[in-house]
């Protein structure tokens, strides 16, 4: 089972979405239970393989190498950490939701918009688990298609704008990505021999500090226009308003954590030199994104809109703490990650939820709904405050391990990027304070109905969720920890850094000399 | 017993569950035995734990209980852990006893109104979370319940949410309490990267040793953590939110924004009495800040008109006291005033709150009056209140505040300056106070007919909890007798064993720069004398001759104007740094987002579609210019090959 | 006397130049089908001489294969004609212009 489950989870939502192709378009409920029924599945089966995770494992588990196209050195890696797992539970645990979500909010072609979704999942969970780079591009990629047209096709009036723009930028990013790619298979190539996708392989590649800049930057373009990454973020509050509401929940959830996955994964251990290079200028972009994010977001009009500008204030909280290369650093920005999307997808879930009533997102068209939906103005809360990160919510233990690791890196980011708490409790009782206190000024509102039974099951494991990794993270955070530190082994090669064991961090060594790195050549030769 | 003392927190937190999920399908009566018995258990629970503290060693008066790791990553961990020990037992019988009588009389306070389920889920919660801030046996967890307090209070604020005041004033709380939070958190990062944990008993031990004396970093950290305290307990600068917060139900003000919250930061600071001893520099801002807020809130106080208000910046200024002793390291002293003012403000705040209720929700003193005949057990204990807070010798307020005084005259960290400012704010305190009874009790009946018609006394469930508060802040004070009166100070020797860590740290702090008993007696004289002219003026301005207090009205028109729009303070802030904030945001969203990030993009886009403008001219549609182009273009080729 | 084969081809290349100029100037399509053949049939009369010349007879073998093609590409074209005509009135070819962008 070991060797077959992470097959299972990726193509299982595949052949689901072939399925549905053979089912005529008029049948609707038949096209609706069966994305349900898969993407349930898919969960369970995630549930399953989460189970299976040994917690405390080093390295890669259930992996799978079977080669592909043997000519130019292209396998089927597979495998999974700490990090890939809890992301890989989060995708089909918000696709699931998602789905449920769009139950009535999707009204034409619904044939080829499950389909979509199932495609979505299929190249979401494939990302997270490759392990060969030529893999990856292509789950990379696949997951580019069917966002485009969820988007483009069952969006808001704008969009075919959005759905472009989303696209050209996210193309824009992953070209110069697989330029970079390829060079290193030649790379690889000129000193082992051998041509190679292998992720784990290719970490061993020797480059020479003016390669590893050049390639870090091809790399670290894709993933931060993935992030996103001031200034390259104004994709996301076009794509998040105009897509509907499943779309802004996998693009938030999951989509942005393909960004900051990529760094770990693959910036961070394959250009270590470079990465130390560029930490201060990549943490100086995150905490503007942070204070910028909850500015802009505290002037919007349009929920949505502000939601994404939050988005964007918080990846740069995730931003931060990788770069802040200590443990704590490390494993909050990856719970984070868990976090904001369990939190922001959540959001997009509720406003979702009031839009389908009222088909409007402005702040302004709302107000006094707390006296017509108290359920829904309760559960909003919570999510509102767990997107500001309050004590016994996810979103403080993440918060807080981010800003102790950096604090511990470097305290003037700690302390700058702290100031982001105060702006986002700004910015986002504000809009709350809008939308669900006070009078009921438009008599549209009167007469609003509070949730019914499918969006209290869509919000229920949310909340359970929020509070779970609020008051008790250990589950979560032992399954990162590994990880983490397998990520900073990695770097360790770098001629700028050591790693110290003791407390799990890594230690920058002040040397500017030092242009080229020692690679182990000797001992991969063996 | 000790193995319970879980329990005080999750049993107003069981109650808020069963309040808080029930979502108002429970009758009234359910819904308040659930809070008011769940609270009243906590208390019980607290007395027992209290009794059995007592009966241990004083040296051995620590009980920590650990429930369950909560996090741990790397060299980093943090329990969900308990700590009891004489000053966290102090706060729990404050917090649970002030809060049960509270919650009682919310009962008959709050019996018409429809929130009434959630009203109490909500109070349930902040006792819940104010419990937790209290026994909390690391910073961590202590910021849980800190930042938990927030949140109710804010909900409690905002909690007749239809009101744009009100729930203007729950967000301006919370956020300017978040401020406070951002200070708190970076102080903790500063005690974790240095102590290597968050523990307070190991930060007691290991702070000594790994900061310097008076050092930069130690100096700090405290101010951090005291800017948390600043914006929790309302200090200068961050004190605008309490004021606004005085737009939730009255209870509620008397619960959070008088007896518990607010003193969080003071039990903040006595709770990490060892790192304040070791920063004798961030011990002097304490101080000044403390001083200068009792000073600055007791002026705006004297002109106030809304009961409420008058309650809230006294609230303010008498915290600023508490501060003060903490400042000159006395805090034991900080700790007893928090703990008299408890009684006597909460059971002022629940006295207008009758007041209040017997007059139709009116606040305006200027349309009361006479409602002593009205209203009889409201008026003794408010008067006993007023009294106590005045600091009449005998009562709770006047052992604390007499304490809070000499300590801030005589310690080697203290300066008569201190004890100036004290004494000034003490005459204005017992001056607006008693402006406050003469106008509400006293003199003509200024209200309508209507609302004439309608005063009566408030229900027993309201009038009981005045009246034990009433005792309270009678007696409250006996515990902690000055010496020179030939008592002991239990409540000194009580909280000495949680002090005695810092007072090793800095020996000379507490000692006292005049041990001469004649001088204490001098400035006690001196207080009560202020005192009872400050009232005998009260009396003369706002009942017997009540010209005479606009006379002076008109005379200091300006300064009166400054004091009723509270110095500007809240203008100066809109528009210093909330509306420039606005205006730079829509700067950055519609100039560097919307015109220069997206106008490239666009242009970029736009440059690429120009191109392809121009080069779609050559695409005609036309057969015959595609057919000529081909032509030319196979004679150009013939004749490039042919003059080959 | 024979004739030599430059002129042959000097008519041939006169016939071609005038069907080039028919396809390039000419608006209706059925001279421009016409036109088409002149330039088939220039190319015929090139094949015919020089197969004379070099007494080969694969030239002649070309030519028939032009003539079927030519042939079937009148019909064809004729047929294309008579649609555009009757979805369009015209036959002028530069109303059919809706290929472009």
């Amino acid at each position: 089972m070991e060797n077959i489950i992470l097959t299972l989870i990726i193509f299982f939502p595949t052949l689901g979405a072939l399925l549905l192709l053979i089912i005529p378009g008029d049948r609707k409920d038949s096209i609706k239970g069966i994305t349900l029924i898969i993407s349930f599945v898919t969960m369970i089966l995630s549930f399953w393989l989460y189970a299976m995770f040994e917690t405390h494992g080093l390295g890669m588990q259930m992996e799978v190498n079977i080669p592909w196209i043997e000519s130019m050195g292209v396998g089927y890696h597979l495998g999974i950490d700490g990090i890939s797992l809890l992301l890989i539970v989060l995708t089909t645990v918000l696709t699931l939701l998602a789905v449920l979500a769009s139950w009535h909010s999707i009204h034409h072609n619904l044939k080829g918009y499950y389909f979509s979704i199932l495609i979505l999942m299929t190249g979401m969970i494939g990302v997270f688990c490759s392990l060969d780079l030529f893999l990856f591009y292509v789950f990379w990629e696949v997951m580019l298609i069917p966002m485009y047209f969820i988007i483009g096709i069952w969006g808001g009036v704008r969009r075919v704008y959005a759905a472009i723009k989303f696209v050209l930028f996210t193309m824009f990013g992953s070209l110069l990505m697989l330029v970079g790619i390829l060079y290193l298979l030649y790379q690889y190539q000129a000193f082992s021999g051998e041509y190679t996708f292998d992720i784990l392989k290719l970490y061993h590649t020797p480059l020479t500090f003016i390669e590893q800049m050049w390639l870090f930057a091809a790399f670290a373009l894709a993933f931060a226009i993935k992030v996103p990454l001031f200034p390259f973020h104004t994709w996301l509050p076009d794509a998040h308003v105009e897509a509907p509401t499943a779309g802004s929940v996998i693009l938030a959830g999951v989509l942005l954590k393909m960004g900051t996955y990529g760094f770990l994964r693959i910036c961070f251990p394959m250009f270590p030199d470079a990465t130390i290079t560029f930490l201060p200028y990549i943490s100086v972009l995150a905490l503007i994104a942070i204070i910028y994010g909850a500015l802009v977001a505290m002037v919007q009009k349009d929920v949505k809109s502000l939601v994404a500008f939050s988005s964007v204030s918080h990846m740069g909280f995730i931003m931060l703490g990788m770069f802040a290369l200590n443990i704590q650093g490390l494993q909050g920005s990856v719970l984070q990650m868990l976090n904001h999307g369990i939190s922001t997808g959540a959001l997009f879930l509720m406003v979702g939820m009031i839009y389908e009533r009222r088909h409007t997102r402005l702040i302004s068209e709302f107000g006094g709904l707390a006296k017509v939906m108290p359920l829904f103005s309760t559960l909003f809360l919570i999510v509102t405050l767990s997107s500001i990160g309050l004590p016994l919510t996810n979103g403080f233990v993440g918060e807080f391990l981010i800003l102790l690791g950096l604090f511990d890196a470097n305290k003037v980011y700690a302390i700058i990027a702290s100031s982001g708490v105060v702006l986002s409790a700004c910015y986002m009782l504000w809009m709350f304070q809008r939308v669900v206190f006070g009078k009921i000024t438009n008599p549209e509102n009167e007469k609003l109905v509070d949730l019914t039974l499918r969006e209290k099951l869509v919000m229920f494991p949310l909340i359970i969720l929020i509070f779970w990794i609020g008051i008790y993270p250990k589950p979560f955070l032992e399954k990162i920890e590994p990880a983490a530190n397998m990520v900073m082994k990695h770097m360790e090669r770098a001629s700028s850094v050591k790693f110290d064991e003791e407390n799990s961090r890594l230690v920058i060594i002040d040397d500017s000399d030092a242009v080229l790195i020692s690679t182990d050549y000797e001992t991969i030769k063996k | 017993m000790t193995e319970y003392i879980y329990l005080i927190p999750i049993l107003p937190l069981i109650g808020f569950l069963i309040n808080g999920l029930a979502l108002n399908r429970l009758p009234k009566s359910v819904v308040s035995a659930v809070a008011c018995g769940s609270i009243g258990l906590s208390f019980v629970l607290s007395v027992i734990l209290f009794f059995e503290l007592k009966a241990l060693e004083p040296s051995s008066r620590v009980i920590e209980q650990v429930l369950f790791p909560w996090i741990s990553v790397g060299s980093f961990h943090v329990n969900f852990a308990f700590l009891l020990d004489p000053l966290s037992a102090i706060m729990i019988l404050v917090v649970t006893g002030v809060g049960f009588l509270i919650h009682v009389y919310s009962v008959g306070y709050m019996s018409h109104d429809p929130g009434y389920s959630r009203y109490f889920a909500y109070l349930n919660l902040f006792t819940f979370s104010m419990l937790t801030l209290v026994l909390a046996d690391n910073f961590l967890l202590m910021f849980v319940g800190w930042e938990g307090v927030g949140l109710c209070s804010y909900l409690l604020i905002g909690f007749w949410f239809e009101k744009k005041s009100a729930s203007d004033a729950g967000k301006k709380a919370f956020i300017v309490n978040r401020i406070g939070d951002f200070g708190f958190l970076i102080g903790m990062f500063i005690v974790f990267w240095s102590v290597g944990s968050l523990n307070f008993n190991q930060v007691s031990s290991i702070a000594p040793t790994v900061f310097a004396f008076g050092g930069t970093l130690i100096t700090a950290a405290c101010l951090l953590l005291f800017v948390g305290a600043i914006g929790k307990s309302a200090q200068i600068p961050l004190y605008v939110w309490l004021p606004d917060a005085m737009e939730g139900p009255t209870p509620v003000s008397a619960l959070i924004h008088a007896a518990t919250m607010v003193t969080a930061g003071v039990y903040m600071i006595a709770r990490t009495n060892v790192l304040f001893m070791l920063a004798p520099d961030a011990l002097m801002v304490v101080a000044v800040i403390g001083a200068a807020t009792a000073l600055f809130a007791a002026t705006i106080g004297l002109v106030q008109n809304d009961i409420k208000r008058v309650l809230a910046y006294s609230t303010v200024s008498q915290l600023g006291y508490m501060f003060l002793a903490c400042g000159v390291a006395s805090f034991s002293a900080g700790i007893f005033h928090l703990m008299t003012h408890a009684f006597f403000k909460a059971l002022l705040f629940l006295g207008a709150g009758s007041v209040i209720h017997a007059m139709s929700n009116e606040q305006d003193m200027r349309k009361m009056g006479g409602l002593k005949k009205h209203l009889p057990i409201t008026f003794m204990t408010f008067l006993i209140a007023t009294l106590a807070i005045s600091g009449i010798p005998g009562l709770s307020g006047f052992f604390s505040k007499d304490e809070i005084l000499w300590k801030s005259f005589s310690s080697q960290s203290g300066h008569p300056i201190f004890w100036v400012i004290g004494f000034i704010t003490a005459g204005l305190t017992a001056f607006y106070m008693f402006r406050l009874v003469y106008m509400t009790f006293y003199g003509q009946e200024r209200m309508d007919e209507k609302t004439k018609s309608q005063l009566h006394e408030s229900p027993k469930s309201m009038t009981i909890p005045l009246m034990v508060l009433a005792l309270l802040a009678v007696v409250g004070g006996w515990v902690g007798m000055p010496h020179i009166l030939g008592a002991t100070n239990y409540f000194e020797d009580w909280l000495s064993p949680v002090f005695s860590h810092g007072e090793a740290v800095n020996t000379h702090a507490l000692l006292s720069s005049t041990a001469d008993s004649s001088m204490e007696w001098l400035l006690m004289f001196a207080s009560v004398a202020l005192v009872l002219v400050a009232i005998y003026l009260a009396y003369n301005f706002y009942l017997k001759k009540t010209s005479l207090s606009t006379a002076m009205k008109e005379k200091l028109s300006g300064v009166h104007k400054t004091l009723l729009n509270k110095y500007y303070v809240d203008e100066f802030y809109g528009a210093v740094i909330v509306r420039p904030i606005i205006y730079f945001s829509l700067f950055l969203w519609k100039i560097v987002d919307v015109l220069i990030i997206d106008g490239l993009i666009n242009g970029s886009a736009t440059v690429y579609n120009d191109i392809s403008e121009f080069l779609r001219q050559g695409q005609s549609g036309r057969v015959r210019s595609y057919a000529t182009i081909f032509t030319l273009g196979v004679v150009v080729l013939l004749a490039f090959f042919m003059t080959d | 006397m024979t004739v030599p084969i430059d002129a042959y081809l000097v008519v041939g290349a006169g016939l071609f130049g005038i069907g080039v100029i028919g396809v390039l100037v000419s608006r209706n399509l059925i001279i421009l089908l016409m036109s088409v053949e002149l330039m088939l049939n220039a190319a015929n009369l090139a094949l015919i001489a020089f197969s004379r010349a070099l007494n080969l007879m694969d030239g002649h073998a070309f030519v028939f294969l032009v003539l079927t093609i030519a042939a079937a590409e009148a019909s064809v074209g004729l047929a294309m004609v008579i649609t555009l005509y009757r979805n369009h009135d015209t036959v002028n070819i530069d109303r059919f212009s809706i290929l472009k962008w």
